[in-house]
């Protein structure tokens, strides 16, 4: 699917935050995975379009990043770490346990749409460990009954967690009058405010 | 480029020898310019350096001790010391090689790349002799074809990031590109666009190892079966220099050169793949004749060359010269060209002789104006202005010269052209005129650069636009360079040439020639042209005295006709033996009907050609089989007037004779001793050089010295000093090449124009492409397909009005004729025009034109 109207005045503005339209490839393709859960390849196509990128440009950027997905996943992608310190808490276990009581392959998605489970490396939790994500959420010390009860949970929609590609509930928005402008760097006349604070002069 | 530059040089100490370095060079070029050679497979000296494969670690020492550095991401710096042959470098190199070939299949024996592969030769020579990797490798789908021509197997790849740069930096369609990460990264396209660029062919040239290869060449050869020959390409004027492979008499693959001048070893895929054609089973490979009975014409039936010959020399022979027209010689090369002039003018004394179709400039704009090179156009900081084809369609090594010089070295673009061009987003500013008001706009402009009052009339530009474009121009202080063509065949030739008079007021303007044929350049300088004689002279420049005086038999008695004025001849019925020489008038004139009409009316039409054409199947009665581009030595002339070598090969295919053979045999039929001594390329270039001044410098010695950049031949404009060619009851020279003193086509001259085309009608805009039906990309398998369907593109805002649908099947009819095309939306064209391509299939343009008219109007019906 290409961008709902919504996303297209959004993507309009994000574009005129930044200097050069290119800049805001990232920002444009999460909005677009936050549209559809995923990155589809007529939200890339449209994206490139706005940005001036090809399409082949902005998939291969959008590639190097691992949470940008570029098939379907489930409404809640639950990462369990298998890292060291998870290992040694029954990291391992845990996985195979979430895959089991899912019903899925590591890597697979339920029949429903609701979960995809995936093996993480390490996601700097150890010590909480073995912990996982639940849309890049953190849940640590988890057991398999831990486990259980956080599937019922999402499944009866009890836990305040967004769908699969929301990044933030919170939008921003510049209002016009305090729109400084957009400069583009060899245009700036003045130092940015963190620059100046340290006495850097812009050259020219 | 460098004579702007300090004549400074930097000093630095390679494996303890002192070495001289240019400064801001890379360090590998630097050790490679003075002996060592760096192993590398990332770094390419026409892009950008990335670092990506390391392969090129060597010692460098700047003062704080020996580190291992990247020697094509570091510029040299005085006193620098490097270390390429120490332990520790060798060390990085064998380690380097050893992870690339972590995941390399070794495929060898199959891979086509296999001989010739850097990746082989570099672990020969640097690399560890055993493997300590035992695991299993990744596996990827073997090859997949990412366009019509290009497969890509992913698991021979090391990313090097050559191809996915070329396609971004270079040809600027980045179509292909990294798609993932670490050790899952790959090269790929987006998922249903492939990798259809014009240039594509480069990446396999350019690939070190044999992950990209082309369709044509899998599996075809071995390396070390090959030979190879340096030759020019043919396709397109701007001569890129090429080397033609092949193996057991036949041609196998032609790659790019390394020209400084030309095309920096980047091809067209058109110029790389076109050689298919030449080993098409429909060549022809014996003379074929055929016979009026009763009505109709008898079937074809192969003859021996002396039969045909001597029908032709009889038929000529039988007949006043003026009655005998030759049309068609910018296939051909210099010698060739020169030897048909001669028969044609010297010999039969006839000056009915056109390279040009109707679809060129007239040769007194051509040669007369200042010259330009390729080189001046991209002088950095230089200002171009375009008005002409778009150099991505028809002259593609030239648009990526251009797009270099615009994108990396602050070339300005004003382009002034009927449509957006394959470089209009990239020029500084895009003024697109009214077909047949490009003169008044230019003029205009002129105008408005020199401070001068300005109307804009009826072009259809804004007065605003004009007057940046033309700040743009007054602020060139070291001259603009015009890349002067027909942007339009449906735009008369007499518009542009106007347009280039104007130009030509500018202080120090000077002007590339950017028509497509192949070597049309050497055509006119041969004498291919009505009232042209070999080396710029006109007919009336001759005083019976000259060189030429000696070396032909006689001149023209009276100036002749170009290709409208001897169809229209033919067609009455004034035209007895119309020859053809790689011409296709049906298909290459611009009107069709006065083609047809012409083909028709002669009573012998012989044709000189490597295939049937639709002219030839309609009208010839005599068809000889000439030897291609690569049968064949010869010399080439570029749109710069740069002359490089066309080499033999291959020998052609049954009897084929080269062209200048051809015409030598009849000379010799018409008059006996004509051709005395004519009997090699070389002794033709000899009496060319004797006998035209402009190819004095055109020695063996010359060619020999400059076997790559070839013999860029002296032209007014070079020396500051103007004037070439003197015509009958004109002005010399001077400025005023196409006979007016004063610039006749002001706003006011071009009253007649419509202001804007009649209520739901368009003026047409017809634009070359550059895969078309033309009957060499007919034979050529790679390009099967590539033409761009017939299409009706008009603006959005005019299909609203239309009241017809995008892709909606439309008739297109002017008071000429109509063609059948699908209708599209095509933002690139002003409100008001239509643009179709030239040599659609199926749906020839040239239907739609009267040959001397300035403007078409159509009218789009449903059908």
């Amino acid at each position: 699917m290409t961008l709902s109207p919504a996303n297209e005045a959004l993507a309009a503005e994000i574009i005129s935050w930044f200097p050069r339209p290119r800049s805001a490839l990232i920002p444009l393709l999460h909005l677009a995975q936050e549209q559809d859960g995923y990155l589809t390849d007529e939200a890339m196509r449209r994206v490139g379009e706005l940005v001036g990128a090809t399409p082949a440009e902005v998939k291969g950027t959008a590639g190097f990043y691992e949470m940008f997905r570029f098939e379907p996943v489930g409404t809640y992608m639950i990462n369990v770490c298998t890292n060291i310190s998870c290992l040694l808490w029954g990291g391992e276990e845990l996985l195979h346990h979430a895959a089991e009581s899912l019903g899925v392959e590591v890597g697979g998605t339920t029949d429903d749409g609701k979960f995809t489970v995936e093996e993480a490396e390490c996601i700097a939790a150890c010590t909480e460990a073995p912990c996982l994500q639940v849309n890049y959420r953190y849940r640590g010390r988890i057991t398999p009954d831990d486990f259980d009860r956080l599937v019922e949970d999402l499944r009866a929609d009890r836990l305040d967690i967004p769908r699969h590609g929301a990044l933030s509930r919170v939008r921003q928005s510049i209002p016009a009058e305090r729109l400084a402008g957009v400069v583009p760097p060899e245009q700036a006349r003045e130092a940015p405010v963190w620059l100046a604070r340290n006495n850097v002069e812009v050259a020219g | 480029m460098t004579a702007t530059e300090p004549e400074t040089t930097v000093e630095i100490t390679v494996d303890g020898v002192a070495v001289e370095a240019r400064p801001g060079e890379m360090l590998i070029a630097a050790c490679e310019r003075s002996g060592t050679y760096i192993p590398r497979f990332c770094y390419h000296p026409r892009m950008s350096p990335v670092g990506m494969c390391r392969m090129c670690l060597v010692e460098v020492d700047t003062g704080r001790g020996f580190a291992l550095q990247p020697s094509c991401m570091v510029p040299v710096s005085e006193g620098m010391k490097v270390s390429t042959e120490s332990e520790v470098t060798k060390k990085a190199q064998d380690g380097v090689l050893e992870f690339l070939l972590i995941n390399h299949p070794l495929d060898c024996p199959v891979c086509d790349k296999g001989g010739e592969c850097p990746l082989q030769d570099q672990t020969m020579a640097y690399g560890p002799g055993e493997t300590r990797f035992v695991e299993e490798k990744r596996h990827f789908a073997k090859p997949i074809a990412i366009s019509e021509t290009v497969y890509l197997d992913r698991e021979r790849c090391i990313l090097c990031d050559r191809c996915t740069r070329f396609a971004d930096e270079v040809a600027g369609d980045a179509l292909i590109h990294f798609m993932g990460r670490g050790n899952h990264t790959e090269v790929n396209t987006f998922p249903d666009e492939p990798f259809a660029s014009y240039f594509s062919g480069n990446t396999v040239q350019i690939c070190p190892v044999g992950a990209l290869t082309a369709a044509p060449y899998r599996f075809k050869a071995r390396p070390w079966d090959l030979t190879e020959t340096l030759s020019t390409a043919w396709v397109d004027s701007v001569g890129a220099r090429v080397a033609v492979q092949a193996s057991r008499n036949r041609v196998l693959r032609v790659l790019g050169a390394d020209a400084d001048a030309v095309n920096w070893g980047w091809l067209t895929d058109k110029e790389r793949f076109a050689f298919e054609a030449l080993n098409s089973a429909e060549r022809l490979s014996a003379p074929m004749l055929r016979d009026a009975s009763g009505g109709g014409v008898s079937e074809w039936r192969e003859a021996g060359w002396g039969e045909a010959l001597d029908r032709i020399a009889g038929a000529v022979g039988a007949v006043p010269p003026e009655r005998v027209a030759v049309l068609g010689g910018a296939r051909l090369n210099n010698e060739a060209q020169y030897m048909w002039a001669k028969l044609a003018k010297g010999v039969i004394g006839t000056d009915n002789v056109d390279a040009q179709l109707g679809d060129g400039l007239d040769p007194a704009v051509v040669l007369g104006l200042p010259r330009a090179t390729i080189d001046d156009a991209c002088r950095p900081g230089g200002t171009v202005v375009l008005i002409g084809p778009d150099p991505k369609e028809e002259l593609g090594t030239l648009y990526l010269r251009l797009r270099h010089g615009i994108v990396n070295d602050g070339v300005k673009l004003v382009e002034v052209t009927p449509g957006a061009t394959g470089l209009s987003h990239l020029a500084q500013h895009s003024l697109h005129p009214r077909p047949g008001t490009t003169a008044a706009l230019v003029n205009a402009l002129v105008a408005a650069a020199a401070g001068d009052g300005f109307e804009t009339g009826s072009t259809g530009v804004d007065r605003s636009e004009l007057e940046a474009a033309a700040q743009c121009l007054s602020d060139a202080d070291d001259g603009v360079t015009v890349v002067l063509g027909r942007a339009s065949l449906a735009e008369g030739a007499e518009v542009v040439e106007a347009a280039a008079m104007e130009l030509s007021a500018l202080p120090s303007a000077r002007f590339l020639p950017a028509l497509r044929r192949g070597n049309v350049i050497g055509a006119l300088q041969a004498g291919l042209a009505p009232e042209l004689l070999p080396g710029r002279v006109g007919l009336d420049g001759i005083d019976g005295e000259g060189p030429l005086a000696g070396a032909w038999p006689r001149l023209p008695a009276a100036a002749g006709l170009d290709a409208a004025g001897v169809l229209r001849a033919a067609a009455r019925g004034d035209i007895d033996v119309l020859v053809l020489v790689g011409a296709d008038p049906l298909n290459d004139f611009i009107d069709r009907d006065l083609a047809y009409r012409g083909l028709r009316g002669a009573s012998l039409v012989v044709a000189v050609d490597l295939f049937m054409n639709d002219s030839s199947s309609l009208a010839a009665d005599i068809v000889l089989p000439a030897a291609g581009p690569t049968e064949c030595d010869g010399t080439f002339t570029n749109l710069e007037g740069r002359v490089s070598p066309m080499s033999r090969k291959v020998t052609p295919p049954g009897t084929s004779r080269p062209d200048w053979m051809i015409a030598a045999d009849l000379a010799e039929r018409l008059e006996p001793g004509s051709a005395e001594g004519l009997d090699s390329p070389e002794s033709i270039r000899e009496e060319l050089a004797r006998v035209s001044e402009v190819h004095a410098s055109l020695t063996e010695e010359a060619l020999n010295q400059n076997p790559v950049e070839g013999v860029l031949l002296a032209h007014p404009g070079a020396t500051g000093e103007a004037g070439g060619w003197r015509r009958s009851g004109r002005p010399t020279m001077g400025r005023s090449p196409v006979g007016r003193t004063e610039p006749a086509t002001g706003p006011a001259g071009r009253e007649d124009l419509p202001e804007a085309p009649p209520e739901g009608a368009f003026l047409l805009v017809a634009t070359r492409t550059m895969y078309d039906d033309g009957t060499m990309l007919r034979h050529c398998p790679s390009s099967h397909g590539l033409a761009p369907a017939a299409s009706a593109c008009i603006n959005p805002a005019d299909l609203d009005s239309s009241g017809l649908d995008e892709g909606a099947a439309v008739r297109i009819v002017s008071d000429f004729g109509h063609i059948e095309a699908t209708l599209t939306a095509d933002a690139g064209v002003p409100s008001g025009s239509l643009k179709v391509h030239w040599l659609a299939p199926g749906s020839p343009a040239n239907a739609l034109i009267a040959a001397g008219t300035d403007i078409t109007v159509v009218e789009v019906e449903a059908r």
